[in-house]
C-alpha cells in the first residue's frame, strides 16, 4: 500500500489548497505522473506521485488546505488485493492516525468517502490555472468548458466560450487587443499580501538562522559573448542560446570542484547534495519570485539547458511547474539579467547554502596584455552560510567560475 | 496580412507570454521589453513564439533590432 502525502513545496510553503483531482480511483499511476494540482500562496502546482500503483481511494477532497505531509490518497501496489487495503485505509481514515502532528484535524476534515469521487462523470480533465482563475472571475462553470486539441482546458478556451455567452466586456477593437475586463482586484491584491508573506517568513528564517557572509568578483564575458554569437549565428531562432545558461553550467562546473556550496544545513550539519538541480529565482510580473530547480545542470549540455530554462522560465509564467521542481534546488542562482543593476548580494533559501548572483553584463574597460580595452563584464557574487563554508573556499568558490567562463565551449 | 493584422497578431503573442501585460498601454515607438519587464527567456520564448505564428525567420543578427512594436511590426510585414 502506497500513500500518497502532500509533498514539500519549497522552504517557504507549508500548505496547499487542493484544487483538483486528475486520476480516479481504479486508474493506474506510473512515476512521476502529475495526479493533482495544488494551490499555493505563489502558485498552482502540479503534484506528482512518485510510485507505481493504483489508486484505491482519494481520501482530501478539492478545495480543502491541506498541510505538507498530509495524506491525499492510498494507492494499491503490484500484487495487492484491493479488499485488503480498504481495511487498512479505515484506519488511516481515523483522526488520530491520518497525519502527521499538528495536521491531523486538516487532514481528517478533508477526508471523502472514494465512492463519492468515482462517481465523478468522465475522466478528469487539465485545467491550466490562468483558465481556472478566468472562469472564476467570469462566473463560468468549468465543466462546460471544452477542452483544446490537447485535451487541457486553456485561457483561450475559457475566453471562446465567455465570449459566445456575451460575458467578455467589449468586441475588438480594430487596432487594439481586445481589453480585458478587470481582474478581480481583491483576489490578486490578497495574494500578492499571502506571497508577500510566505517570502518574508522564508528570507525572515534565513536571516536569522544564516550566518551569510559575501564575496564578488568582475568576470569578464569577452570570451562567452564571443563564443555565443559564434554559436547563434548558425542558429535558427528556436535553437538560440542565451546567457544565462552559460553561467548555470559555470555554477555547476564550479560546484563539482567545491561541494560545500551545493547542499542543505539540516539537524546543526551540513549534508552536500550529490546531484547539481539549480533553483532559478524567477520574479513574477505581479511581484513576487519563485525558485524552481534546473535538475542535474552539471550532467546536461549548455543547449539542453538552455531548453530547459525556456520551458521553466515559461512554465512558471503559465503557473504550471511541479511540486519536485519548487523543492528540488540545492543551491539558487538570481540573475539580474539586462534590465538590472551591477551586483546583486542574494539572501540564502533555506535549507540551501549558497546562493550565487550575476550582475547585468556592462560593457566596461578593462585591462588586457597591458591595455585597456573595452570588454563584457559581469559581476558574479556569492551568498555562503559561514556553518558550512568559509570565505577562503567562497573565494576559491568565485575564481573557478571565473576561469570557467573563459571557455565557454568546454560547458 | 496588413499592419492592423500584424499588430494584433504580434500583441496576442505577447500576452500568451506575459499574460499581465496591459496590450492597450503599449506605446508603439517605445522599448518594448522596458515597458512590458520581459527578461531574456521570455523575450527569446516571445520571438519563437512569433516565428511559430507568423513563419517569419528571425535571424541572430537581427534579433538585437527588434525593440519596439512598430519595429517589430514593420520586419515581420517584410519578411512575412
Amino acid at each position: 500500500m502506497i500513500e500518497f502525502r502532500l509533498p514539500s513545496l519549497g522552504a517557504d510553503m507549508d500548505e496547499g489548497k487542493l484544487l483538483e483531482w486528475l486520476v480516479k480511483p481504479g486508474d493506474a499511476v506510473t512515476k512521476g505522473q502529475v495526479v493533482c494540482v495544488v494551490d499555493t500562496a505563489k502558485a498552482a502546482i502540479d503534484v506528482e506521485c512518485w510510485h507505481d500503483g493504483t489508486v484505491q481511494a482519494l481520501l482530501a477532497e478539492p478545495g480543502t488546505t491541506l498541510p505538507v505531509g498530509a495524506l491525499l490518497a492510498v494507492l494499491r501496489e503490484a500484487g495487492e488485493s484491493a479488499a485488503d487495503i480498504e481495511h487498512r485505509i479505515e484506519s488511516l481514515r481515523a483522526p488520530s492516525a491520518t497525519a502527521p502532528a499538528g495536521a491531523a484535524v486538516a487532514a481528517a476534515a478533508a477526508t471523502v468517502p472514494a465512492p463519492a469521487v468515482a462517481a465523478a462523470p468522465g475522466p478528469p480533465r487539465r485545467v491550466s490555472p490562468a483558465a481556472r482563475r478566468r472562469a472564476g472571475e467570469l462566473g463560468i462553470d468549468l465543466d462546460a468548458v471544452p477542452p483544446g486539441a490537447d485535451g487541457t482546458v486553456a485561457l483561450a478556451d475559457v475566453e471562446r466560450v465567455a465570449q459566445r455567452a456575451g460575458v467578455a466586456a467589449a468586441p475588438p477593437a480594430p487596432a487594439a487587443m481586445p481589453p480585458k475586463p478587470a481582474p478581480a482586484a481583491a483576489t490578486m491584491a490578497e495574494r500578492a499580501a499571502q506571497m508577500r508573506k510566505v517570502i518574508g517568513a522564508a528570507m525572515a528564517r534565513s536571516k536569522r538562522e544564516i550566518p551569510h557572509y559575501y564575496l564578488a568578483e568582475n568576470v569578464s564575458l569577452a570570451a562567452a559573448m564571443g563564443w555565443l554569437a559564434e554559436q547563434n549565428a548558425g542558429r535558427p531562432i528556436t535553437d538560440r542560446l542565451l546567457l544565462a545558461p552559460l553561467l548555470l553550467k559555470s555554477v555547476a562546473a564550479a560546484l563539482r570542484r567545491y561541494p560545500e556550496f551545493n547542499g542543505f544545513y539540516r539537524d546543526d550539519a551540513f549534508a552536500p547534495a550529490e546531484a547539481i538541480h539549480v533553483g532559478v529565482a524567477i520574479s513574477l510580473r505581479a511581484g513576487g519570485l519563485v525558485t524552481p530547480a534546473l535538475i542535474d545542470v552539471d550532467r546536461k549540455d549548455v543547449a539542453r539547458v538552455n531548453r530547459e530554462l525556456l520551458d521553466l522560465v515559461a512554465r512558471t509564467r503559465a503557473g504550471r511547474l511541479t511540486a519536485t521542481e519548487l523543492s528540488a534546488g540545492t543551491i539558487t542562482v538570481t540573475s539580474l539579467g539586462e534590465q538590472g543593476v551591477a551586483t546583486v548580494f542574494g539572501v540564502i533559501y533555506p535549507p540551501q547554502v549558497a546562493l550565487v548572483g550575476f550582475g547585468r553584463p556592462t560593457e566596461r574597460p578593462w585591462a588586457v596584455d597591458g591595455g585597456l580595452k573595452v570588454v563584457p563584464v559581469i559581476t558574479a557574487t556569492l551568498a555562503a552560510d559561514h556553518r558550512a563554508s568559509d570565505g577562503h573556499r567562497g573565494g576559491l568558490f568565485l575564481a573557478a567560475l571565473r576561469e570557467l567562463l573563459q571557455n565557454p565551449a568546454e560547458l | 496580412m496588413n499592419r492592423d493584422e500584424l499588430r494584433i497578431a504580434i500583441l496576442e503573442t505577447l500576452s500568451g507570454i506575459a499574460p499581465e501585460i496591459e496590450a492597450g498601454a503599449i506605446v508603439p515607438d517605445k522599448l518594448l521589453r522596458d515597458q512590458v519587464d520581459l527578461d531574456s527567456a521570455d523575450w527569446l520564448n516571445f520571438l519563437v513564439a512569433l516565428h511559430g505564428r507568423l513563419g517569419v525567420d528571425i535571424p541572430d543578427a537581427d534579433v538585437g533590432k527588434l525593440t519596439t512594436l512598430d519595429k517589430l511590426v514593420d520586419y515581420c510585414g517584410r519578411r512575412l
